[in-house]
């Protein structure tokens, strides 16, 4: 208990030193903002495996770790070049380009926007934009009650502000590029994304985490959206850290009347990974899906959390996550859905499905319903299994190879989630991932395109 | 081409091949009937190399080599073919990407190059004319939502994209009606040449009216105990296979 709290210590010491010279700190709301989220993580401290939420990851390897923040002198290492192995093969988009944390606007390239949608950093909108951004900063991630949320809102650095007004369709799909590089002493960023989509508006947005090399450092994200009536949106986060990064992300979803959202969580890389996707369905006919996917190996562990939290009636969720699990990797899948009393007419349906390639490799699957409607269909189920011999059999009894087949039918599995994505180039990407993932990947393509 | 001797095979402790003798030459048309239970779907997948069966006696021998050291990809490259009685549905591996995986995989076995996309098509969509299959099932995932008769059809298509030296047909003729039956009777005819032999495995008498086999051999409790020609066929119709039990068994086809 005592280490706990000096763990916490370092981060407490160093709001204190840090506190003057953070990032919007002139606005005295939002330095207000800060100095609860901190008194908040006092508070809360670090979850151990005692948390509910936290039982099947352990954060002792990341809290003892000493993090530093860092003032972005490393931007320079990054240019275009290095970049572009994380962008969507000449994809027409709005790219957003942070190091570190910190907006590289020289990296980024913006397209014409419409009037009035405003698309960069938040740390300028903080003081350039506070009537579009102090209604909803810090108002859906929770962090009274989460202690990462806490610690982003505390040391946010910067991210990215993305505001769609009213009856807007935004052509050029959005993509945020967070990438990170920790050379000398590991370090830590806090990106923290504010997109507020308008009534009856729709966008694609991609936020990609990815390492630049195989450094030691922690990323911890959060990324509020607010979707108006009838809003379109669909989000597509892929995660390809470093090797030995930390990565924990919130995604807190907050919909209006009739809105639709759709996230697709891709999780190929990291050494540590907790993501927590938080979607608040506040308004008659919502429309939510989230998918996921999420590969490991070695001695990855990869945490996804979701909650779909069912306000109001006739809203229709539809949730599924794939998990590919190979050497003494460990997964977590716990998806919750609450069903509150008003919310009649509810449609739930969540399917959590995984692959275990070796007999190392473990999983735990969580399906929690809370539900407190009695005119609602809510169906959820889960499988963990191996691949289907039967199917390796037949794949061999016409001349295919037991590694190929087992490949393929491996590959069959996890793409299913990602033909799911909308944007040709942007699945063309993650396909491409997910093969560099894959043993014989490169095999499997040449066998199947 | 096939030289089955004295063949037992068991799946745990069940014993369900009890002593195959089978000789089959190239151009050959052998047709399997018998009961349920006899042991008919057990000999090809026995042939196909399926490992949930326990061979536990006797030999195989297939253009003199010892089959039963092969894996199952390997017999398939060395040109055996099994129709499944129940093709699997594998989610997510398209038809077309699969199919050209097999037909690579051999050819490379064979010291061919691969066949490039436009030829493998080419290639593809005349047999599909010809056995009368919708080039939708190209784009769809392997068997996944197919109906019985797409099934079986597919797996025609596949034998006549790998283009076998010895085919099997395990119960292909099952839940056909008469005119997926004749499209598939049709294929497999077309690929009856000299150099070409085909065992067909049924229930059912109605396709040997359609495929005319030179020999027809009746299985029960694991052994053949009787052979003939396609007249065999049509007296177990007659007769119903209660009739087989009641000839002396040990006739060693």
């Amino acid at each position: 208990m005592i280490e706990v709290m000096q763990e916490k210590e370092t981060y407490l010491s160093q709001f204190a030193r840090l506190e003057e010279r953070l990032t919007g700190n002139r606005q005295p709301w939002f330095h207000r903002t800060r100095k609860a989220a901190i008194a908040h993580f006092a508070e809360l401290g670090f979850p151990t495996t005692r948390h509910e939420e936290w039982k099947f990851a352990n954060v002792a390897p990341l809290t003892k770790t000493p993090f530093q923040s860092v003032a972005g002198s490393e931007l320079d290492v990054v240019t275009a070049e290095s970049l572009k192995r994380f962008t969507f093969g000449g994809l027409d988009c709005t790219q957003l380009v942070f190091v570190n944390g910190r907006f590289a606007e020289e990296l980024s390239t913006i397209r014409p926007l419409h009037n009035g949608m405003k698309v960069g950093s938040l740390a300028a909108a903080l003081d350039s934009d506070r009537e579009r951004v102090e209604p909803y900063l810090a108002l859906h991630a929770g962090y009274k009650d989460q202690a990462f949320v806490a610690l982003n809102t505390a040391f946010v650095e910067d991210g990215a502000f993305v505001f769609v007004p009213p009856g807007k369709i935004v052509e050029h799909p959005l993509h945020l590029l967070f990438v990170s590089t920790s050379p000398g002493e590991p370090t830590v960023s806090h990106p923290r994304n504010l997109i507020v989509v308008g009534d009856n508006s729709q966008i694609t947005i991609v936020e990609s985490y990815v390492g630049l090399d195989d450094s030691l450092y922690f990323t911890n994200s959060v990324t509020e959206i607010i979707a108006g009536q009838n809003a379109v949106i669909d989000h597509c986060k892929l995660q390809q850290e470093s090797e030995k990064a930390f990565h924990i992300a919130t995604l807190a979803v907050h919909q209006d009347r009739a809105s639709n959202f759709t996230s697709h969580s891709i999780s190929l890389g990291g050494a540590f990974v907790r993501n927590d996707v938080n979607a608040k369905l506040d308004a008659e006919g919502v429309e939510c899906t989230l998918n996921g996917l999420y590969v490991a190996g070695g001695d990855q562990l990869v945490d996804n959390h979701t909650l779909i939290d069912h306000a109001k009636p006739h809203c229709n969720s539809h949730e599924v996550y794939k998990g590919v699990l190979d050497g003494k990797s460990k997964g977590v899948f716990n998806g919750k859905i609450i069903v509150r009393p008003d919310a009649q007419k509810t449609d739930a349906k969540q399917t959590n499905k995984n692959l275990l390639l070796s007999d190392k490799a473990v999983i735990d699957t969580k399906p929690q319903l809370q539900i407190y409607a009695d005119d609602v269909k809510c169906t959820h189920g889960a499988t963990i299994g191996q691949l289907d011999n039967d199917a390796i059999f037949y794949l061999r009894s016409r001349g295919i190879g037991p590694e190929d087949a087992r490949n393929m039918l491996t590959y069959a599995f996890a793409n299913d989630i990602l033909s799911r994505i909308k944007i040709d180039k942007v699945r063309a990407h993650l396909d491409a991932a997910l093969l560099s993932r894959l043993p014989k990947g490169q095999e499997i393509k040449e066998a199947l395109c | 081409m096939l030289e089955i001797r004295n063949l037992h095979a068991k799946v745990g402790d069940k014993k369900i091949l009890q002593g195959i003798h089978l000789s089959v030459k190239a151009g050959e048309v052998h047709a399997i009937m018998g009961p349920n239970g006899s042991g008919k779907s057990t000999l090809a997948q026995v042939l196909a190399g399926r490992e949930t069966y326990d061979v536990t006696a006797g030999e195989v021998l297939y253009e003199g080599k010892d089959l039963l050291e092969l894996s199952p990809e390997d017999r398939a490259r060395e040109g055996i073919f099994m129709a499944f009685q129940y093709p699997v549905e594998i989610p997510g591996v398209g038809n077309r990407n699969f199919l050209r995986a097999a037909v690579n995989a051999i050819r490379k076995y064979r010291g061919l190059p691969d066949l490039g996309i436009k030829e493998f098509l080419a290639m593809v969509r005349e047999k599909m004319k010809f056995l009368e299959v919708d080039e939708d099932l190209l784009k769809r995932s392997v068997n996944e939502g197919f109906s019985g008769g797409e099934k079986k059809r597919n797996e025609i298509l596949q034998m006549a994209v790998l283009d076998p030296k010895l085919a099997i047909l395990d119960e292909t003729d099952s839940g056909l009606d008469i005119d997926a039956l004749k499209i598939v009777a049709n294929g497999v005819n077309a690929l009856r040449t000299k150099d070409r032999a085909i065992i067909v495995v049924t229930h059912y008498q109605r396709l040997l009216d359609y495929i005319v086999p030179d020999y027809v051999h009746v299985l029960s409790n694991g052994r053949i105990v009787t052979s003939g020609d396609k007249g065999l066929a049509l007296e177990l119709e007659e007769k119903g296979y209660a009739w087989i039990d009641e000839q002396p068994v040990g006739s060693d086809a």
